[in-house]
């Protein structure tokens, strides 16, 4: 840690651990209500339990951003964060929003948009944070060094801030608010949050492998330039069946196509860095994340968003347990993992610690990876006999729904197994051992034969 | 690509492109915005009732179980089309009957089966839930669902 006011990140990257705690958590609860329907049904109903799941996901992930960036903007910028103190207010905002929202969700009290069900005044308080942020990280990027990874990393700040405007726009008519909906919510998750996704993942690999600031940062504008220029317009592959024109048909069909190419290049960049570069860093767990969290997401947003996004697919696959296949490994290895690699990498440094426990953490994301990849084959599965059975035979839901059990019985284990990864990547990071659990070998061992 | 393609160009082509297809975004949306008000949505009239039901509807959360045309939660039976599933599309009163029927006998409380908990709606939200269900069923979805099943 160079610069002192770096220390902002231990708390961002705390609360969102927390959070990641409470996620994974009512996710394992809520795959067990599809194995035992009737678990808690009087109590705290599926519809509440989901919201808190998928809540605490995007907060966590916001949190981890935020975080992520007050732990590099100062190294990239070579100077103090603008203001601390309005750090950690933004911080303690973004606290009391999250609690505040899940307690009115515990009474009852939430919206009714997905993802954005937030009552009004957390909203706003998010608002105030973004603008928060946003003001303390632009003053500390001009008054320093600009970089190519502060410029995509503070673009794409902005810009999803700016996009979180039409979360206060819910228009009466349904489909209108179906499709400003998904300026926030596709806008988001395929457009701009790729840009700050590749700006971490840049300053990771520049750490990580040493490989020249250059080479680095090319990369990086070739990357969000595919991002953008197919994330937009694939915004049409959700505008197929919502009541918007028939040429989004083709629009989202083709353009999202294109969206597994900056997958590709992410995946591709991160293992040509490490070919290429010579830096033997001590971080191997933080290198496992980032090469993991560029090939995962390459597999869970690339290949299985391509999977069921050209129209003639998708008319039949939509809505079915092949978009929540698709849903949870495009989260985990995009987003999730991505935010474990900086946790994974900044840790140690905001500690003052060499790296430690280095063995559980990797053994957490083999857990974490595993869990999530079978969890997204079994839905694959269920969602295939779900969109046969459903969409071309035209047996009714809930008919199908019965004889997918055992694929639902096979999703929780999988979910206990990520919820295992999950604590026990908590725990590496928290809890400090004294030594390794198994000792590392020489650092440049004898070449092989 | 090392000579031709130097940072700074590819900088250049990352912002001029992006606000290039930023502009083909906002004028495609502006015009699906009329197409959904002039055409898709136009058949049935956007009432007081549909906007009372729209509200219950999202009071209560209904998209964290169920899905309206394809998007929600997948736990619980597609509602785009629930009142031609129920062959009650064209019959407003029919519709409000056969939901109300619905609402008031749940939880099932079978045990092994999805729960639905019990919402203790007025009439009048009924009445809107109904009318906001049909008038989703009538929007011109581009003949999405494949089939009634949903």
């Amino acid at each position: 840690m160079k610069y002192q006011s770096q220390k902002v990140a231990y708390w961002y990257f705390l609360a969102a651990m927390a959070l990641f705690g409470i996620q994974v958590l009512g996710g394992l609860l809520a795959g067990w209500i599809y194995v035992s329907p009737n678990f808690l049904s009087e109590i705290l109903p599926f519809n509440v339990i989901r919201m808190i799941h998928t809540n605490a996901l995007i907060v966590w992930l916001l949190l981890g951003f935020f975080g992520a960036a007050y732990f590099l903007v100062p190294e990239e910028s070579e100077r103090e964060v603008w203001s601390p103190k309005l750090a950690y207010l933004q911080l303690i905002i973004l606290v009391v929003g999250t609690l505040g929202a899940v307690g009115s969700y515990l009474v009852g009290i939430h919206g009714g948009r997905e993802f954005l069900e937030q009552p009004l005044w957390v909203k706003f308080g998010i608002l105030v944070a973004a603008l928060i942020f946003l003001l303390n990280i632009s003053m500390t990027v001009l008054a320093g060094k600009k970089t190519a990874i502060t410029n995509v990393l503070l673009m794409g700040m902005w810009l999803l801030s700016l996009l979180w405007i039409f979360a206060f726009i819910n228009p009466d008519n349904l489909s209108l608010d179906k499709m400003y909906w998904w300026f926030v919510v596709h806008l988001w998750v395929e457009a701009t949050w790729e840009l700050v996704m590749a700006a971490i993942l840049a300053f990771l690999l520049l750490k990580l492998t040493g490989v020249d600031r250059e080479v680095v940062e090319k990369w990086l504008y070739v990357i969000v330039a595919t991002a953008l220029f197919s994330g937009i317009l694939g915004t049409g592959h959700h505008f197929y069946w919502i009541g918007l024109p028939g040429y989004w048909q083709w629009i989202g069909s083709i353009f999202s196509t294109f969206e597994v190419i900056p997958f590709f290049l992410m995946m591709s960049f991160a293992f040509v860095m490490v070919w290429k570069g010579r830096r033997n860093h001590p971080n191997k767990a933080a290198l496992l994340w980032s090469l993991g969290s560029s090939t995962v997401a390459f597999f869970g947003a690339g290949v299985w968003g391509f999977l069921h996004t050209l129209h003639g697919v998708n008319f039949y696959s939509h809505g079915t347990q092949i978009t929540a296949a698709h849903g949870h490994l495009a989260f985990y290895g995009a987003y999730v993992a991505l935010n474990l690699a900086i946790f994974t990498y900044a840790m140690p440094m905001l500690r003052e610690r060499a790296p430690y426990n280095q063995v559980l953490n990797m053994a957490s994301f083999w857990l974490m990876t595993g869990g999530m990849a079978f969890m997204t084959f079994v839905l694959t599965f269920a969602g295939t006999i779900q969109t046969h059975m459903q969409r071309v035979v035209g047996d009714y839901y809930m008919e199908v729904q019965e004889s997918l059990s055992i694929f639902y019985l096979m999703r929780f284990g999988a979910g206990a197994a990520v919820v295992i990864g999950a604590l026990l990547f908590i725990y590496s990071l928290l809890v400090v051992r004294q030594t390794e659990v198994i000792a590392p070998g020489p650092a440049n061992p004898v070449p092989g034969e | 690509m090392a000579e031709f393609l130097t940072k700074s160009r590819a900088r250049n082509i990352f912002y001029g492109g992006s606000i290039f297809f930023v502009v083909i975004f906002v004028g495609m949306t502006v015009h699906s915005h009329k197409y959904v008000v002039e055409v898709s949505t136009a058949g049935m009239p956007l009432s007081d009732a549909v906007i009372r039901g729209k509200h219950v509807w999202e009071e209560n959360s209904c998209i964290n179980c169920h899905s309206l045309h394809g998007e929600g939660a997948y736990f619980a039976p597609e509602l785009g089309n629930v009142m031609t599933r129920w062959g009650v599309q064209d019959y407003p009163e029919d519709a409000f009957e056969t939901l109300k029927g619905w609402i008031e006998s749940q939880p099932s409380g079978i045990e092994g089966r999805r729960q639905m908990p019990r919402y203790e709606l007025t009439d009048e939200d009924i009445r809107g839930l109904a009318e906001f269900l049909r008038w989703a069923d009538q929007t011109d979805t581009q003949g999405w669902p494949p089939n009634d099943a949903g």
